[in-house]
């Protein structure tokens, strides 16, 4: 998107949280949707919420945004308490999941909207309704019903109807869940941007793991209303915490086995490590699994021998599902490499296999 | 494609039944209301006495224009009922809203007749309400202006009518999607903003709706200036009952009827223009 626009928000000390989500809860009925969260968020940080249906990713969104009370614990921005203000009065925008976009008012109206019920000078807003039309490509649509947009220039409208009123935290419910594959994408990589280029906070809510991944400074993986864990894409990816988080994020091989006298023994595959004995589950990535054309293995690597079950192509990599005795079954990922089958010498190293909790 | 003979059958009913049941009445009055009575019987001699005495007998005109102020004042009232019970149902009412619509609905089936006739049990100078008053003694003597008066006739209308007015602005309210609502709030208006700004505007197809049910039920309405109208609450559809019934002059009736029909249509047409206004899919 295009340079200039939105200036910087007020700048807030680089080092306090701006948002702080202090033991949060919220029950529906008899259903606990979220448990005790506590999650800080840094001024000008990409975040993203991550899990599946119901985990209650969306809750604790409307929560920040103040469309539903916590049942317990508090949310503080900027050293204000928040979740006792009504919605109209927290500068938090939300970009909705189907943009709810006002079908009776224009986009240049549906973006002036948070300008003109705030009471902001009248000669400034033409000015900031078109700069942040600007910032989102959709000048030339100024004038047009929503109904008349398609869903990606919608979603642009949204973002600039949110951001035209320079909230110090923009709060983003699946926004590009509705987009066809290759729009979402685009608008990824947009939003990315933008957001760089706004300084403006954001928290992001998705489903969808790739899209965390690409967009997301952190990631708070949700399940049944607790955090599993927060982290950068890539330590979450490397050094998942648990046997959830590993298959959540990216494909994994579980391995479940136990550690007897500092060796780790999951079905046929052994290897050293230092650790307490006990049984014990290992997070093993496919693409960390190779082929050893030669058999051979370095002290830190461990090494074994499979037949190819069934191979699926997918252009760049291979995924292979490979047998390494007594049914236990392993995903290798591999460079395209032609047709495998018979049996074949594989290793990994043992760094690769990380020790999680179930 | 349906075939020729399927779309014949089809809509031959409906046609056949409005037009011998609508627009040959329709005809036939228009007829009417250019041809004359003369001693005691119907002549078909093309006039136009009959608009002639529509306009210059001023009896006809007051009682016309004493039907719209009525008919305007039902419509206002039921809306400053019927809105604000729709708003309450459909965005606060919570876990009680199916019981109260129930409750709204229920008095659509209950006769016509009977609540004009309770009102006049209520109304009357032996009636619950001047019982109430003077046991009280907030007043010593039957207070008449209650029954037999325009007021009457607009209070019976509003409570008859205002289930018409609810029902097309509930449906409005209902249909706007919540989070129209909360972008509202979560741009920084306060409620009575977000009602003025996003709620009113997107319900005004209901509102309109509603309005000219009101409006067009009650300017034809005869029944309730019969029941509790008395003599100063006579309205145009009275006349008209008169002019056909026991003063046997057909020509004139339907004349009046004629600019009845005009004034509704022409209020139809108005109420779709603003409709079609307000109307965004």
């Amino acid at each position: 998107m295009s340079s200039a626009a939105i200036p910087q928000p007020a700048s807030v000390d680089e080092h306090a949280p701006l948002l702080e989500v202090r033991a949060v809860a919220k029950r529906f009925g008899a259903r606990d949707v979220l448990k005790s969260i506590s999650l800080n968020i840094a001024a000008g940080e990409f975040l993203t919420l991550l899990g599946e249906s119901g985990s209650g990713k969306t809750t604790l969104l409307r929560l920040i945004a103040g469309f539903e009370q916590p049942t317990a614990g508090e949310i503080w921005m900027s050293g204000e308490r928040l979740d006792t203000l009504p919605p109209h009065k927290r500068r938090v925008n939300t970009v909705f999941q189907n943009y709810a976009l006002f079908p009776h008012l224009s986009v240049r109206d549906n973006v002036a909207y948070g300008l003109r019920v705030q009471g902001a000078p009248k000669n400034e807003i033409p000015r900031r309704v078109a700069e942040a039309l600007n910032m989102v490509k959709m000048a030339a649509f100024a004038g047009a019903r929503p109904s008349r947009l398609s869903g990606g220039q919608q979603q642009r409208v949204a973002l600039a109807r949110a951001l035209v009123n320079r909230p110090q935290l923009l709060l983003l419910d699946e926004p590009l869940s509705a987009l066809d594959a290759n729009l979402r994408k685009e608008m990824q990589s947009e939003l990315k941007a933008l957001q760089r280029e706004v300084g403006i906070t954001f928290l992001f809510v998705t489903h969808d793991q790739e899209e965390a991944m690409a967009l997301s400074d952190r990631i708070a993986l949700l399940r049944d209303g607790a955090l599993e864990q927060v982290a950068s894409p890539r330590d979450i990816y490397a050094r998942p915490a648990t046997a959830y988080t590993a298959q959540f994020i990216g494909q994994t091989n579980l391995l479940q086995g136990e550690i007897l006298r500092s060796i780790a023994t999951c079905g046929v595959l052994r290897w050293p490590v230092e650790d307490m004995d006990g049984p014990a589950v290992f997070s093993l990535r496919p693409e960390a699994i190779r082929l050893s054309p030669d058999g051979k293995r370095q002290t830190f690597e461990v090494k074994f021998r499979g037949s190819v079950r069934q191979q699926i192509y997918g252009g760049a990599s291979e995924l292979l599902e490979v047998d390494c005795g007594a049914g236990q079954l392993l995903r290798v990922r591999l460079p395209a490499c032609g047709p495998l089958n018979g049996d074949r010498d594989f290793v990994f190293s043992i760094a690769d296999a990380i020790r999680v909790t179930d | 494609m349906y075939s020729r003979t399927y779309k014949t059958l089809v809509s031959a009913p409906p046609l056949l039944w409005v037009g011998l049941f609508l627009l040959l009445p329709y005809a036939l009055m228009f007829a009417h209301s250019f041809w004359a009575v003369q001693d005691g019987t119907l002549v078909h001699h093309w006039n136009l006495t009959n608009y002639q005495k529509l306009f210059t007998n001023s009896l006809y005109a007051e009682v016309l224009f004493r039907t719209m102020r009525i008919a305007a004042s039902v419509m206002l009232c039921s809306l400053l009922l019927g809105y604000p019970l729709a708003y309450y149902l459909s965005f606060h009412s919570g876990a009680r809203k199916e019981l109260l619509y129930q409750l709204v609905i229920v008095p659509l089936w209950v006769s016509y007749l009977v609540r004009g006739y309770a009102w006049k049990t209520i109304l009357g100078s032996e009636g619950v309400l001047n019982g109430f008053l003077q046991y009280f003694h907030i007043t010593h003597e039957p207070v008449s202006v209650l029954l037999y008066s325009p007021f009457a006739v607009v209070l019976v209308l509003t409570h008859i009518y205002t289930p018409f007015v609810f029902l097309p602005i509930y449906a409005s309210l209902e249909h706007i999607p919540r989070p129209l609502v909360e972008a509202s709030q979560d741009l920084g208006a306060a409620p009575i903003s977000t009602f003025f700004r996003v709620i009113l505007p997107l319900s005004m197809p209901g509102l309109l709706a509603g309005a000219t049910f009101a409006f067009v039920l009650s300017l034809g309405d005869f029944l309730a200036p019969l029941l509790v109208g008395g003599s100063s609450g006579t309205m145009i559809a009275n006349i008209v009952q008169t002019l056909f019934g026991a003063t046997y002059d057909w020509p004139l009736g339907a004349a009046i009827s004629v600019c009845i029909l005009l004034i509704t249509l022409s209020l139809l047409f108005f109420a779709e223009r603003l409709e079609r206004r307000w109307s965004f899919k």
